[in-house]
């Protein structure tokens, strides 16, 4: 059994502070607590990526955090990413190229993109490849994600 | 909307997605994002780390004792309430959801914690203490066939494929095993069951993608009547390429646990016991002869196939082996052929579907026979293709064994493949390179080829093929292939769609409400489309689901079917107002109007308000509402005859790819550099969905010929039981697709659609295992085409200095 350690933590511009088990994953986290169901868990070990967000901007995965160690951090999930005057540029970009499916993965990869743009604004290629080489996608075969990204990037997303 | 196109011709149009936007801002509706009944408690499962054992006694004493467990439960607890689950074949081994007394692969459950969280479920399930006494695993199929561990044993001969062998001018041989792999989606398995003791009845969500064939098989091991089994699936799936059939399992599973401790439950899978226990495609070892003129006619087949489904025949296999029969002589015209089919089971997880589903381990034996034969005859394998393929006026062309191919033109896809590949530059070009290599050189250059007929839609007969002509005939025959959709207009002229073909990410909404807008003379922005599954509430057949790429042959077809019979009606009560013929009567633009008076018409709002509102008003005899529910079943689809002929699907697309890649026999890496697919899909409905689909499909064939295995030591212990050891093909390693297409409409489906989700998963390994075969002179290389095991092919056959 694990003990409870109060965690006071910003969730897409919202503040929570509230008794957390110690051992609970930062992605149980934020599905089953706060009820943000877009972040996706897909692997638990950390590979396929549909668990990435952001803390403090930076992207992660919330598969192998806790949610004690968010404490006085900056979370920013798939739901936060869309602003009050509509989808995100990757969001549209995703849409326009077709770059999702089943959607599943699609919500780390926006996260794992838009950190990755922010960082590195005019990408190549084989850049957005190696980024995305950090998720699992088995529907789209990957090319209109890459495609989508440089749509994004091209449009200012960075 | 993108790509918006003249009324009445939404179909070929190519609108964004209506799944898209919910997914994109974190709204979309998965398994464990659902809630539907309150106070679910969580199942944590035990499972065998033996691939064989006994169990001596199951102590569950301290889990029981652990924090907020409310139960620990046996195979024989849940034995007790249920039966086993139904196999295709008599006297296959009893399967139950939790094993009793011995397991049989590793991962097997052999109990389950029922507790208040699923941290607490797990908790108590490494409490639980198992005795085993290991027993012998056997693990190999060849090995299982020799001790006598064969569950089916069928032979086929169509022809005289003895007498062509005897008589032909070579005759070519060869071994090609085709490992166990999995499509593995990204979400993993999720159920919730409620058991209602005041109805006896269970209701269930879970992400499951039919068929509902299995609805019936869950149904019969939960012990209740068919109309007592209630279930549903999520509004979105992520991902499933034939795995999600697999969940039906643990559908029986979790309706016991809850049935036994009175409590709803709910169970999400992780990863590792996905890869451990979901269930993988078949391993495969095939012997091929294949008997050729000297001009590369090729005269006869012979197979000899050795099918591992693992521990238990879970249902519908063995469908694996059975789903390309009528497919045996693929694209070529070869008139006679024989196979041996042998199912056998092996101490590993039961198998199941898995994208392309027998296709690939047909269609590596084959493709790489007929280079093999064209290298014996010294001539150019493109050439022997062309010789031998199905030629156009052949259609509708019925194979030796039984298949009806609908329709194609398979020497012009072969023509557009070799021309947009550059084919004689690219064989020039390596004659050059391998003139003018020095011993320096470690690069390799190699072109492989494979041309493969995609079948959509299958015939849910086939899989009787396993047992002979007399014991089908006690049984009752089964045939065909059906699906059904509902529409309705409300009494404001909005449109819904209810579907039954439960898609995973394949854009089944955004198709329909094409396929629906062109028949009512709507936008598909009026058209409101659901895909999730309710069995209670649904139209749906047996064969209903997402499997055998039967979505556009067959799935939009009951759309297109219901629409029109709306249609229809809308015309009658149109031309009643508009005092014409319904005949007469056309929908465009949300109006019902005289052909050829525009300015004569009527809104359909006003048709559905009336409907609604004044049935009295409705012309004579018809019948008020304006719900249509529409089935359709594909043509063709008898049930085996006693020749054991069978059209095993209805409708046949064609592929031709052209791979050239580059072996470094430094490392043994091999590097693709050009990868042209031709595909014939007849009528294409969406044209990005479609090229989506075989991106999609492509990297599922890369993956099992380059990285991709489910790898189990000789003890049956599995190597790949995570993403670090089972190497799902990433972003970096799948190079640039180039796609054609051509267009020869199927005459079987109402739309002239053809399946073609799996069609490039059938060829890749095969077109990449002749390139690299082709590149280094080998004749046997197992998949995947590792670095590791090229290099050790490449030592093995240079024992000198290696490579």
């Amino acid at each position: 059994m694990s003990g409870f350690t109060e965690v006071a933590v910003t969730v897409n511009g919202r503040r929570y502070s509230e008794p957390v088990p110690d051992r609970l994953l930062l992605s149980d986290f934020l599905r089953h607590r706060l009820g943000l169901t877009g972040t996706h868990v897909g692997c638990e070990h950390g590979v396929c990526g549909s668990c990435t967000v952001h803390l403090d901007g930076a992207a992660v995965r919330s598969c192998l955090l806790l949610a004690v160690q968010t404490d006085g951090f900056d979370v920013s999930t798939v739901e936060g990413l869309a602003g009050d005057d509509g989808l995100h540029p990757l969001q549209e970009a995703f849409r326009e190229h077709f770059a999702l499916q089943c959607g599943f993965c699609t919500p780390g990869i926006l996260m794992a993109a838009a950190d990755f743009l922010a960082h590195n604004p005019a990408p190549t290629r084989n850049e957005i490849a190696e980024m995305l080489s950090g998720h699992l996608c088995r529907c789209t075969g990957y090319a209109p994600i890459i495609d989508a990204i440089a749509a994004a990037a091209e449009a200012g997303a960075g | 909307m993108s790509g918006a196109p003249a009324p009445g011709t939404w179909i070929g149009a190519t609108p964004h997605r209506v799944e898209d936007e919910a997914l994109l801002v974190g709204r979309g509706r998965f398994i464990d994002d659902l809630s539907p009944v309150p106070g679910a408690m969580h199942l944590g499962l035990v499972r065998s780390p033996f691939a064989h054992a006994r169990i001596r006694g199951i102590d569950a004493a301290a889990a029981v004792e652990s924090p907020g467990v409310l139960a620990v439960l046996t195979g024989a607890d849940l034995a007790a309430v249920g039966r086993p689950l139904g196999a295709v074949i008599r006297g296959a081994t009893e399967h139950r959801v939790v094993a009793v007394d011995v397991v049989r692969y590793a991962g097997e459950p052999v109990a389950v914690v029922v507790a208040r969280d699923r941290y607490l479920a797990e908790d108590a399930a490494e409490l639980v203490d198992v005795d085993y006494e290991p027993l012998e695993a056997i693990v190999d199929p060849l090995a299982a066939a020799e001790a006598g561990h064969v569950v089916s044993d069928r032979s086929f001969r169509y022809g005289d494929p003895e007498a062509e062998m005897a008589g032909a001018h070579t005759v070519v041989r060869g071994r090609f095993p085709f490992g166990r792999w999995t499509a593995t989606p990204v979400e993993c398995f999720g159920v919730i069951a409620d058991w209602d003791h005041a109805t006896d009845s269970l209701t269930v969500w879970a992400n499951f993608q039919g068929p509902f064939t299995l609805h019936t098989v869950a149904a019969g091991a939960l012990g209740l009547p068919a109309a007592r089994l209630r279930l549903l699936t999520p509004p979105d799936s992520g991902g499933s390429f034939g795995t999600k059939a697999g969940v039906f399992g643990y559908v029986v599973l979790a309706g016991l646990a809850s049935k036994v401790c009175g409590v709803p439950v709910r169970w999400i899978e992780d990863r590792l016991e996905h890869l451990a226990a979901a269930g993988s495609a078949t391993h495969r070892v095939t012997d091929v002869e294949a008997g050729f003129a000297a001009d590369g006619e090729l005269l006869a087949l012979r197979y000899d196939v050795i099918e591992d489904v693992g521990a238990y025949l879970r249902a519908p296999e063995p469908a694996t082996l059975y789903r390309m029969h009528g497919s045996l002589t693929g694209a070529y015209a070869v008139r006679h052929v024989a196979a041996r089919n042998r199912v056998v089971h092996t101490n590993r997880c039961p198998t199941g579907l898995n994208r392309g589903f027998g296709g690939p381990q047909l269609y590596l034996a084959l493709e790489r026979i007929m280079a093999r034969g064209a290298a014996a005859l010294g001539l150019d394998p493109a050439e022997v293709a062309r010789r031998n393929l199905i030629p156009p006026e052949a259609f509708p062309y019925r194979t030796p064994s039984g298949g009806l191919y609908d329709s194609g033109d398979y020497a012009a896809c072969l023509d557009d493949a070799l021309e947009a590949a550059g084919y004689e530059k690219q064989r020039r070009h390596q004659a050059d390179r391998r003139a003018g290599a020095t011993t320096a050189d470690h690069r390799r250059l190699g072109i492989g080829l494979a041309c493969v007929v995609e079948p959509s839609i299958s015939n849910m007969g086939y899989i009787s093929l396993a047992e002979t002509p007399t014991e089908r005939a006690r049984g009752w025959p089964k045939s065909g292939n059906a699906e059904g959709a509902t529409l309705a207009m409300n009494p404001l002229g909005g449109v819904t769609v209810r579907l039954s073909t439960v898609p995973q990410g394949q854009g089944h909404r955004t198709v329909a409400a094409q396929v629906a807008a062109d028949a009512l003379g709507l936008s598909p922005a009026d058209v409101e489309v659901q895909s999730e599954m309710d069995t209670h509430v649904n139209a749906w057949t047996v064969s209903s689901g997402n499997y055998s790429s039967r979505f556009a042959g067959i799935g939009a077809a009951a759309v297109a079917e219901a629409a029109e019979r709306l249609a229809g009606k809308l015309r009658r009560i149109a031309g009643d107002v508009l005092e014409c013929a319904a005949a007469d009567v056309e929908l465009r633009d949300g109006q019902a109007r005289v052909v050829g008076q525009p300015d004569r018409g009527v809104s359909l709002r006003r048709l559905a308000g009336a409907a609604h509102w004044n049935p009295e008003s409705l012309p004579e005899g018809l019948e008020p509402g304006l719900a249509v529910t529409a089935f359709v079943s594909a043509p063709n689809l008898d049930p085996p005859n006693d020749a054991d002929e069978v059209a095993t699907s209805a409708a046949h697309g064609f592929v031709v790819d052209v791979a050239a890649v580059e072996v470094d026999t430094s490392s043994g890496a091999v590097r693709i550099l050009d990868y042209v697919t031709v595909h014939d899909a007849g009528t294409l409905l969406h044209p990005r969905l479609v090229d989506g689909q075989i991106l999609g499909s492509f990297a599922h064939g890369l993956g099992p010929a380059l990285l991709e295995q489910t790898v189990h030591d000789p003890d049956g212990n599995l190597l790949t039981g995570s993403f670090m050891d089972y190497l799902c093909a990433t972003s970096t390693e799948i190079p640039e697709l180039r796609i054609l297409h051509r267009c020869t409409p199927s005459p079987f489906t109402l739309l002239g659609a053809k399946g073609l989700g799996e069609g490039n998963t059938m060829s890749a390994p095969a077109a990449v295992a002749n390139a690299v075969c082709d590149a280094l002179g080998i004749d046997d290389l197992d998949l995947p085409l590792t670095a590791p095991r090229i290099w050790e092919a490449l030592s093995a056959s240079d024992p000198g200095d290696g490579p």
